[in-house]
């Protein structure tokens, strides 16, 4: 009998147990799955230039994409206001995944609610469900501001978010000037990164729309959709706030996703006020952190007079310094020594490394700013990103790309594939191996397939623990980053060390 | 726990009137169905009742932890079985969040002959909303072929638009089996139907029914001791943790639905002599079927616990006579100085503890006689989904009183949970983080918190050692910092 109440053994160890070993043998015997011989067989010819090359002819099928769905952008970005409750109008089953996948990356309550749409309401239109719906959860959840988005059911069937919301007022679901900014977020279009867009252009247009602009010298910032917003957020507030540079954060998570213990639950916490937002409409200039996640929301910016700018993910030296330069140039304010001390500090790092990085090879994953901003920083530490893949990424972001990778002599063998999934990577690291892989949780198949060590540095984040909690952005991140790759060669390299077999390198300094 | 316990009725009677008052008016009215307390036996003999409205549409914007059809058949149903490929088909935000998101265990070489921890899907673009995703989903069907030659068979997951726009997945599926020869099953399991996952279990035992099991028969000869475990979904292990026990009392186990099964599995369970089915919520309709159509009697039976579990064991091997019957009482004895070892070990460390389950179809009164093994009590429980039946079976395990909460509400949960303060909440990821903020431990009930197994014996004593981990890890004391004074 393996388990015992003196040491019990769960399903890490349980199963390795003389007992179970041969349960499942006897149950093996009656699956009848292809023959052992047969199934390494196919795993090898999975691993083939063949293989690979039938893969990438693939035009229908997506396997294993590293994208998610237009409104779960528009729910992170509703979370950075005020007192904001997302409403997602169509399918209710939809919510659940958006909040459960938000709270798995965070490990933080995520709230949101559903009209909770069925058959009913997919032939007669979803607006008794939106105005009940916005009734109750203005009652309920107190919130200051409803954010209005919808799943694919509801854009199929055509239904009408201005219409229908005009309607729910008029019914009193909520008061004549209660702000129900909202955003049509079909996930048949673009990916989350595009729901994020649509959202933040929705909750500005709400306010901006129809006011004149009174210039100012503040500057908007748009994060982006990003996992690492936690530590994000707070670095880059803390560096503007270093630069005296007066700012509006248009969407700002990360109290909400980081709220304390304390024995209260706060359904909402912090974010970008409501009156901020209002008054963002007379800022000088809006600065987005990634491009790709607001393309809409800057031509709209713009449309008021303002200055607009976007940058790719500010990680590591180049990143962060583009980020400094551009504030400071859309605000006047001079770049700080304390700033250029931390500059120091990590370039001071990254030459105390530079011989562990220095030529090793890459392959990145993940959203397209970030995918940018990464393969940028690994140059910078002498490393070659070959193998930059984005799902959400088209033709715009691989032309950015091929104009980093010939910015730089380590970026020769760079090659950028957009709209491509974890699947076609799979077949890219089984057929061109490189040394590391940065991405998320999802890559941990491909770690464990081709034998690539993983370094999760991008969204989601689900099977280790509390790094969204610690910057990536600015010197501090780069520096932050910069360990995460040194552990990951370091842990490998003492990993494979035996006594007395094979540890000869098992060196007490490097 | 013994049913002599009472909780205070009248205190949960008030409770349930302060949430409603929250309400406006027609959303009151539909959510007090849905609360109540168990109410006393009728005297006769009968079971506690607890007669709350179930299994109905969720209220708009109250904040539901349901969630849909397609969650029920993809996630539930069909995503364990292991060597066929579930296409989920439509747009590509449902494939990604249930993507490796269920534990359902298995053995295999994914991406090879196991798809199980995969995400395949046809990623709807407009063209294909506007112009009918049948073309696509044939291509989609081709390119697997091509590219996974040994998945033994093919679902097709519907999301919602592909019910909306018209698109005749039967029409491609038959098409696509004749060609390939190989199982093709269309699912139409939209997120729209019904109003939460239980219908897309339904669907699912559908498909099974009408695309598997009634098609052709490529089944092993069957012997007089072989059952199916019908409604075990493998999640950390349990179905194996499950399925030695029935081999050690002499069964033999000859299907596993569904978690770690095969297709062969599924298409010859008709060939059993008894189905056990633990998830009486996500496969009684399969069961009914296979006794209506092929003669398969059904049994549920609870592998939670000791006390149900020697229960199960014993009212398993009744169904085969005098030898199994003395080989489960061997395993019970067998297995009983583990349980007491178990007990003797956590039972003073969670004894008198109350614990509030809200989960899914099944567990919300499956598990409450392992807490019972346990001293721990419990104040109050509930389904996401659970219909009449579910309830009618409840009242035999909580005792009078107990407060009973169908599809709560977030704000509902929230108030429950801070006006009872129970020692223990057992739900979903959804519910985790926002309870424990508020100092009550927690462990999710779906996932068994990436633990597991917790069914059987083996499982029993890693559950018991769970709840203790989670009611007594010393974090809870902290939440107040020194310097707070406790409020008056």
């Amino acid at each position: 009998m393996p388990q015992s109440a003196g040491k019990i053994l769960d399903h890490t160890s349980l199963f390795r147990e003389p007992e179970y070993r041969e349960m499942l043998a006897r149950k093996r015997a009656c699956e009848q799955m292809p023959a052992a011989v047969r199934v390494k067989e196919i795993a090898d010819w999975t691993k083939s230039l063949d293989y690979r090359e039938k893969n990438f002819a693939r035009e229908s099928l997506v396997v294993n994409p590293a994208k998610a769905c237009q409104p779960l952008g528009a729910v992170f970005a509703a979370a950075g206001f005020e007192r904001t409750m997302s409403f997602v109008h169509g399918s209710q089953g939809c919510v659940a995944y958006y909040r459960s996948h938000l709270s798995r990356h965070f490990k933080e309550p995520c709230s949101a609610v559903s009209s909770s749409m069925t058959e009913d309401a997919a032939v007669f239109g979803g607006m008794q469900n939106l105005v009940d719906g916005l009734a109750n959860t203005h009652a309920l959840y107190s919130p200051k501001m409803i954010a209005v988005s919808t799943t694919c059911m509801a854009e199929v069937i055509g239904d009408d978010l201005q219409s229908f919301i005009a309607t729910a007022r008029d019914k009193g679901s909520v008061p004549k000037d209660f702000d129900v900014p909202f955003a049509h977020t079909p996930a048949f279009v673009g990916s989350h990164t595009t729901g994020y867009d649509n959202m933040i252009k929705g909750i500005i247009e709400h306010f901006w729309k129809g006011r004149e602009r009174a210039p100012n010298g503040t500057i908007n910032i748009i994060p982006g959709f990003d996992g690492f917003a936690v530590g994000n957020n707070r670095e880059l507030k803390r560096m503007l706030d270093v630069m005296g540079v007066s700012h509006t954060i248009l969407s700002d998570v990360s109290d909400q996703f980081d709220t304390p213990s304390d024995g209260e639950f706060r359904m909402y916490d912090g974010g970008t006020t409501l009156e901020a937002a209002k008054a963002a409409v007379n800022a000088g200039a809006t600065l987005s952190m990634q491009e790709h996640c607001s393309l809409k929301t800057l031509e709209y910016a713009k449309g008021f007079g303002q200055e607009t700018a976007a940058l790719h993910y500010p990680l590591g030296v180049g990143g962060t310094d583009d980020l400094l330069v551009k504030l400071s140039e859309l605000s006047g304010r001079d770049i700080p020594a304390a700033l250029e001390v931390e500059r120091g500090r990590l370039i001071d790092a990254m030459a105390d490394s530079q011989s562990w990085l220095h030529g090793k090879t890459y392959a990145i994953y993940g959203d397209p700013d970030f995918v940018h901003g990464m393969a940028r920083f690994v140059m910078e530490t002498g490393g070659e990103p070959v193998h930059c893949l984005s799902t959400n990424g088209g033709k715009a972001w691989q032309e950015q790309m091929e104009t980093l990778f010939a910015s730089s002599p380590f970026g020769q063998h760079g090659k950028a594939w957009a709209g491509k999934d974890l699947w076609h990577m799979r077949s890219l690291l089984a057929t061109e191996p490189v040394d590391l892989l940065i991405g998320n949780s999802y890559g941990k198949y491909l770690e464990r397939d081709c034998g690539v060590p993983l370094v999760r540095l991008t969204f989601p984040i689900f099977d280790r623990h509390h790094h969204h909690r610690f910057p990536v952005w600015g010197y501090q991140g780069g520096l932050r980053v910069l360990v995460a790759l040194l552990d990951k060669i370091f842990d490998r390299l003492d990993a494979g060390s035996e006594a007395g077999v094979n540890d000869i390198s098992f060196d007490l300094t490097r | 726990m013994s049913l002599d316990d009472r909780n205070d009725a009248e205190f949960h009677q008030r409770l349930i009137g302060e949430v409603l008052a929250a309400y406006p008016e027609k959303a009151r009215k539909r959510r007090q169905k849905h609360l109540g307390t168990v109410t006393p036996a009728d005297g006769c003999g009968g079971t506690p009742g607890c007669a709350v409205k179930s299994n109905i549409k969720s209220v708009p914007g109250v904040m539901t932890v349901r969630g849909c059809a397609y969650a029920g058949s993809k996630g539930v149903v069909w995503g364990p079985i292991k060597d066929m490929v579930h296409i989920s088909h439509g747009p590509v935000g449902c494939g990604h969040y249930s993507w490796s998101q269920r534990r359902n265990y298995f053995t295999g070489t994914a991406g090879v002959d196991a798809f199980v921890t995969m995400q395949f899907t046809s990623d709807f673009q407009e063209k294909d909303i506007v112009f009918g995703g049948d073309k696509k989903l044939e291509r989609v069907i081709d390119e697997i072929g091509t590219l996974f030659p040994l998945a033994n068979g093919i679902s097709i997951q519907s999301e919602c638009p592909v019910g909306l726009i018209g698109d005749d997945i039967e029409a491609v599926s038959k098409k696509k089996a004749k060609e390939t020869g190989k199982t093709v099953v269309p699912v139409r399991c939209e997120g729209f139907r019904g109003v939460s996952q239980s219908l897309g279990h339904h669907i699912a035992n559908d498909a099974i029914r009408d695309w598997v099991l009634d098609k052709g028969d490529r089944a092993s000869d069957a012997g007089p001791l072989d059952v199916n475990i019908i409604g075990d979904y493998n999640i950390g292990g349990d179905a194996w943790a499950s399925r030695i026990l029935l081999e050690e009392i002499g069964l033999r186990v000859i299907g596993n639905w569904s978690g770690d099964a095969t297709l062969a599995e599924v298409e010859r369970a008709p060939k059993a002599r008894l189905n056990l089915i633990h998830c009486y919520r996500s496969m009684n309709y399969i069961c009914r079927h296979m006794e209506e159509k092929h003669g398969v009697p059904w049994m549920e039976y609870n592998f939670f616990g000791p006390s149900q579990i020697a229960a199960s064991l014993r009212a398993i091997a009744a169904k085969f006579g005098p030898e199994v019957e003395a080989s489960a009482e061997r395993v019970i004895l067998n297995y009983q100085p583990l349980a007491d070892a178990v007990i003797a070990r956590y039972r003073p460390r969670l004894e008198g503890k109350r614990v509030m389950p809200y989960v899914g179809g099944l567990r919300p009164r499956h598990v409450v006689d392992a807490y019972g093994d346990l001293g721990m009590l419990i104040a109050g429980t509930g389904y996401e989904f659970g219909h009449n039946d579910d309830y009618q079976r409840t009242g035999a395990h909580v005792p009078e009183g107990t407060l009973i909460y169908d599809d709560a509400t977030g704000y509902e949960l929230e108030k429950f949970i801070e006006r009872l303060r129970p020692d223990l909440v057992g739900s979903g990821i959804k519910e985790k983080y926002s309870t424990q903020k508020m100092g009550v431990p927690f462990r999710q009930m779906h996932s068994w918190d990436y633990s597991g197994p917790y069914h059987g014996y083996d499982g029993f004593a890693i559950f018991a050692r769970d709840m203790d981990m989670a009611v007594n890890n010393p974090v809870w004391g902290m939440f107040r910092a020194p310097w707070k004074k406790p409020a008056a």
